[in-house]
């Protein structure tokens, strides 16, 4: 049939787009392997993050994989990873969770944690006391340098809450808006780390406003940003333009919050591939939850397509292009049809779809009938509320007046 | 007695002309206090008067009568008595004195009651309406009165007959409450969805600065109809409700709104499981009916939305998406549902088919266009009644005195006639 032809053309070239907009040859050669359908390289897709997003994504993975060898190899990752940082909280999480399995070397360091923690008061104490001294002496850069150590201590620990409220102290003491846009940019990824997507969109948005200190690296960072928010706002259209606008300044350069070809990844679409990459991006922690809505959408997206140039439509044929029974594409398409979004009725006793344009003649008559009589309705209630006021109003005024 | 005997010979001679009865008025009002104290020997000279050329005359004896305690036996007789004066009395002479023929009526509604015959009272009730009201846009006192005896009597189609009146004037608040109360439920009897709908809206919107257990009522019933009705019900109230009824009303109808949300899963047997749960609450409330009728026009919109998405459906295929029980019932269902001209469709016994038309209505017709003509005129005749109100309210005194005092003083664009300061 023609139309189908016609939409799985256009699936086609959707896939172009996406491969073209990885960046050099060389890179989407590296990074292709991690979005095809085989099972995740845990290393590899983690060698694309760094800091702190790293680690949670592993323990995501670890958390939502269901496979034991992934699952212990994301835990290892994780472990290593946390002990050269100084989150020691999260350190004895990551303990709990490997519970042993990965031998001696994977327990307890109660040793380290102990150290960390100590060293940890005492970079403490000094930033306080740096801070008053500064304080004190209203050295305003040296404020503002005082409060973002400490933002920068506070989330090394893991204290996101503090961080976050250290970060927005040095908007006090911000003099260009180079402060500003660092301010901002600490701010968001704290945010996006809280899963506060609110305060990454106000921040986004004050950062966009000091145009002259943007280059386009940080420009990116910034969409990037607005992007994983509109994302997790469920306004999925918004956030694809946003991914798009980012394009291939981002480089490397984020690797705290996201990676390029997640960028690309969370645009793409088509409908096979899309159903084998289903059980990986499962695993990526900003997608999970959105994963089923979107695909959803883009299978009814798909369907409005092939309906729309027909006045009939076999169901039979149908369903056997979109891999399903007849039944169940029966369904699919009354709750379509309930939404407005397919004009058409379905023939069930004989399996076809009748597109279905509406009388627009008899729906004006009916419309303007309808108003009529609103109209009389409510301008005869008015009127008579008015004249219950009034009388309540003389009652009023006589009483007064008696 | 001699003083009684003169007051009969006046009324007598002054009944004839326009500018006698307005005599004859004066001077009885003066006999006020004999007839008060005369009362129960009144009766006999209504025998000597005539009630339809004496009416007022009759009426004040009628009156003091009436106001008097009565035994059972009277009862009847007064009963009536007074149904023979309200047919026969002249309305002009009646209009003088409305407060008097209020009150008979009232007492006439009373013993009506009493005798537990409603049915005797509706046509006299509908005659003294129709002569108390000087235009047919006057809501009176005796409205709620008729339509109770009509809701008791069964008689709906004549108490439908005044609801089809335009009202534009109320005299006393609570007689508005108690019309369009009872006015509702007359409609709900006959069916007449749109207009219950309407009037029990007028009662829960209506300006209140007290709660008050009509209101109350007549919300619980609101909600009913408007799910019955539109198929669902929206919990907001409008601006212009009054601020004591959008804080309080709900309080009083938690049942009801929770009925709301059951309707709104739209699944049948939800609905059933909560009306038989809450069973004697409804029916405490004598609203048990109305609560049966909305769980079967669950069944009704569901069958409709079927119309929008297929063109043919087996009746199984009905049953099972609407929750019924076999293909037989959704068939009596459907049938019905054509019958009472609710959707456009035919059925196929052989197939077990239905097939879904569509609204034949092709708008071409001439009784289409005078109807559609006539709403034209009843608009413009809206218009111009909101047009004149507004006017009136710009020559109201008070109204440009308020609107003075808040003016702002040496407006350069204002020099005009308005005074800010405005005495009077």
């Amino acid at each position: 049939m023609e139309a189908e032809d016609e939409a799985t053309g256009q699936m086609i070239e959707d896939e172009e787009i996406y491969v073209n907009g990885g960046g050099d040859g060389d890179e989407s050669k590296r990074h292709r392997p991690i979005i095809s359908g085989e099972q995740l390289d845990v290393e590899a897709y983690a060698a694309l993050y760094t800091g702190r997003t790293k680690i949670s994504r592993l323990l995501f993975i670890a958390e939502k994989c269901g496979n034991a060898s992934m699952q212990l190899d994301a835990l290892r990752m994780a472990y290593d990873e946390i002990k050269k940082g100084e989150n020691t909280q999260l350190f004895r999480e990551v303990v709990a969770k490997i519970d042993g399995r990965l031998g001696p070397n994977y327990g307890p360091d109660n040793a380290w944690a102990d150290a960390v923690d100590r060293r940890a008061e005492l970079r403490k104490e000094r930033l306080e006391n740096e801070l008053n001294a500064y304080r004190t002496n209203l050295i305003k850069e040296s404020i503002r340098m005082g409060y973002n150590d400490f933002g920068d201590f506070y989330f090394a620990h893991g204290q996101l809450g503090d961080a976050f409220k250290n970060y927005v102290r040095t908007r006090d003491y911000c003099t260009t808006s180079k402060h500003i846009v660092h301010m901002c940019l600490n701010a968001i990824l704290v945010s996006i780390e809280m899963g506060q997507f609110t305060h990454v969109t106000s921040y986004v948005s004050k950062a966009e406003q000091s145009q002259d200190a943007l280059d386009p690296i940080t420009i990116a960072k910034l969409r990037c940003a607005a992007g994983l928010a509109l994302l997790e706002g469920k306004k999925y259209k918004l956030a694809a333009r946003k991914f798009l606008e980012t394009g291939p300044d981002l480089g490397n350069s984020y690797t705290e919050v996201i990676a390029p070809q997640d960028v690309a990844t969370h645009y793409a679409s088509c409908l096979e591939y899309l159903g084998n990459l289903k059980a990986n991006l499962l695993l990526d922690i900003h997608l999970h939850d959105h994963v089923e809505t979107l695909y959803e959408q883009i299978r009814n997206k798909a369907l409005i397509q092939y309906t729309h140039p027909f006045v009939s439509v076999d169901l039979h044929m149908m369903a056997n292009a979109f891999n399903t029974s007849v039944a169940s594409l029966e369904k699919e398409l009354e709750a379509l049809i309930t939404n407005n979004q397919i004009q058409a009725r379905i023939d069930s006793h004989n399996k076809i779809l009748y597109a279905r344009h509406a009388d627009q003649r008899n729906a004006t008559f009916q419309r303007v009938l309808q108003t009529g009589n609103e109209f009389d309705r409510e301008v005869r209630a008015m009127l008579l509320r008015a004249n219950l006021i009034k009388h309540e109003f003389n009652l009023k005024a006589s009483s007064r007046k008696h | 007695m001699n003083s009684v005997a003169t007051l009969v010979a006046q009324i007598q001679g002054l009944s004839g002309s326009t500018s006698d009865v307005n005599q004859l008025h004066t001077i009885l009002k003066q006999f006020e206090d004999l007839f008060k104290s005369e009362s129960t020997r009144l009766a006999p000279l209504l025998t000597e008067l005539n009630p339809s050329i004496h009416s007022l005359g009759y009426l004040y004896i009628l009156e003091a009568c009436s106001s008097a305690p009565i035994s059972k036996e009277q009862a009847s007789e007064l009963v009536l008595s007074v149904a023979r004066f309200i047919d026969l009395s002249a309305a002009e002479q009646i209009r003088l004195a409305p407060d008097k023929f209020i009150s008979v009526c009232k007492r006439f509604k009373d013993q009506i009651m009493l005798l537990e015959d409603p049915m005797r009272g509706v046509a006299p009730m509908l005659t003294a309406l129709r002569k108390l009201q000087y235009s047919s846009v006057q809501l009176t006192t005796l409205h709620p009165d008729f339509l109770l005896l009509c809701l008791l009597a069964k008689c709906y189609k004549t108490g439908l007959s005044i609801l089809e009146d335009d009202i534009f004037e109320v005299d006393q608040p609570r007689d508005f409450f108690l019309y369009c109360y009872y006015g509702g439920m007359i409609c709900i009897g006959q069916k007449k969805f749109s207009k219950a709908l309407e009037l029990l809206h007028n009662v829960v919107t209506a300006p209140m600065s007290v709660l008050n257990a009509i209101a109350i009522e007549a919300y619980k019933k609101y909600i009913l109809v408007s799910l019955i009705h539109l198929g669902q019900f929206s919990i907001s109230f409008p601006k212009y409700t009054s601020s004591v009824a959008q804080r309080n009303l709900k309080n009083f109808s938690q049942p009801y709104l929770e009925l709301v949300n059951s309707y709104c899963t739209g699944k049948i047997s939800e609905l059933e499981s909560f009306v038989q749960a809450n069973n004697e609450k409804f029916e405490s409330d004598k609203n048990l009916g109305l609560v049966k009728q909305v769980v079967s026009s669950m069944y009704k919109r569901n069958i409709q939305r079927l119309t929008q998405t297929y063109l043919t459906l087996s009746l199984q295929d009905i049953a099972h998406t609407v929750q019924l029980n076999s293909a037989k019932e959704a068939e009596m269902h459907v049938l019905q549902m054509i019958q009472d001209g609710e959707i456009y469709a035919t059925i196929n016994q052989k197939d077990g088919m239905v097939r879904f038309l569509e609204d034949p209505e092709q708008y071409k017709t001439c009784e289409m266009i005078e109807r559609i003509d006539s709403s034209i005129q009843r608009m413009m005749v809206l218009s111009r009644k909101l047009t004149d109100m507004g006017e009136q309210l710009s020559c109201d005194p008070l109204y440009l005195g308020k609107v003075g005092r808040e003016r702002q003083r040496f407006d350069f664009d204002d020099f005009d006639t308005v005074p800010s300061k405005f005495t009077i």
